[in-house]
């Protein structure tokens, strides 16, 4: 098999926000993945056992280690809504200038925190 | 098939020899395409749930199970397992291509997520039939 070479390059590129941006795509889908499938078939499997199974869920879930899990989650979640979204762009062909590049990079990180701020702060309000 | 004798241009020369200058599969336009539409199928379904999160008046037992024997949260959630999982399945299928190095390796990581994610999925909707008829026994 002829070798090929393998990417990402983590460590020969310079960091900048499009780096950032589609490393986290990567973390955020790949921790959906192997977290919060897990998580949430749980979820569907204690509710379809009954009751006590469902009491042992929330238990762990509203645990404090349970709470980290789901508010990284829930950031995981939107983060790879938002950075999805810009994929949908950028599979149309838009947003390849530099600048425009860098600020919607820029924009979905932090629209992927404000998202799972915005989440948390209704939960617990509403 | 490998072997022969790669001058000769009545044998099919070496493995490589095989495949060298035909482009490529012809697999990866498909995969795109079901990423796209799995995505949006995620995307909606999953921003149906996480509002759900938040009108529900609560997450009891009583109150989940009450709202997901109702047959349009049921399907909403049926077809969330089947975009998230086929969508996670694309996914990691990417995530193994790039650093699992030694095909035959990769190969069977390939298997073992379609397998995982064939198996999630049909646990999900059994678990939402479930509900849906009632719950345990």
């Amino acid at each position: 098999m002829a070798t090929r070479p393998l990417s990402p390059h983590l460590t020969i590129w310079k960091w900048g926000p499009h780096m950032l941006v589609s490393i986290l795509h990567r973390v955020s889908g790949d921790g959906l993945a192997f977290v919060g499938l897990p998580v949430l078939l749980w979820w569907l499997g204690a509710l379809a056992s009954g009751p006590e199974a469902y009491q042992t869920f929330t238990w762990a879930a509203t645990s404090i280690p349970g709470y980290v899990v789901l508010v990284g989650l829930s950031w995981a979640f939107f983060n790879h809504l938002c950075s999805g979204i810009r994929h949908f762009f950028l599979d149309a062909g838009a947003g390849y200038e530099l600048d425009t590049n860098k600020a919607w990079s820029v924009i979905s990180v932090i629209a992927g925190i404000m998202l799972t701020a915005a989440f948390w702060a209704a939960l617990v309000l509403l | 098939m490998s072997g022969g004798d790669p001058g000769s241009g009545m044998t099919k020369g070496t493995d490589i020899g095989e495949v060298r200058g035909l482009g490529s599969a012809h697999h990866g336009a498909g995969h795109w395409v079901l990423m796209q539409a799995t995505s949006a199928g995620a995307l909606i379904t999953c921003a149906y749930l996480a509002i759900s999160f938040l009108l529900l008046p609560d997450l009891s037992y009583a109150t989940v199970t009450g709202w997901l024997k109702e047959l349009g949260p049921n399907f909403a959630l049926a077809l969330l397992i089947v975009a998230v999982f086929w969508h996670a399945r694309l996914g990691l299928q990417v995530l193994f291509e790039d650093y699992v190095d030694h095909p035959g390796r990769r190969f069977a990581v390939i298997l073992v997520i379609n397998l995982a994610a064939f198996a999630g999925a049909a646990f999900g909707l059994l678990c939402l039939i479930r509900i849906g008829l009632g719950g345990a026994a």
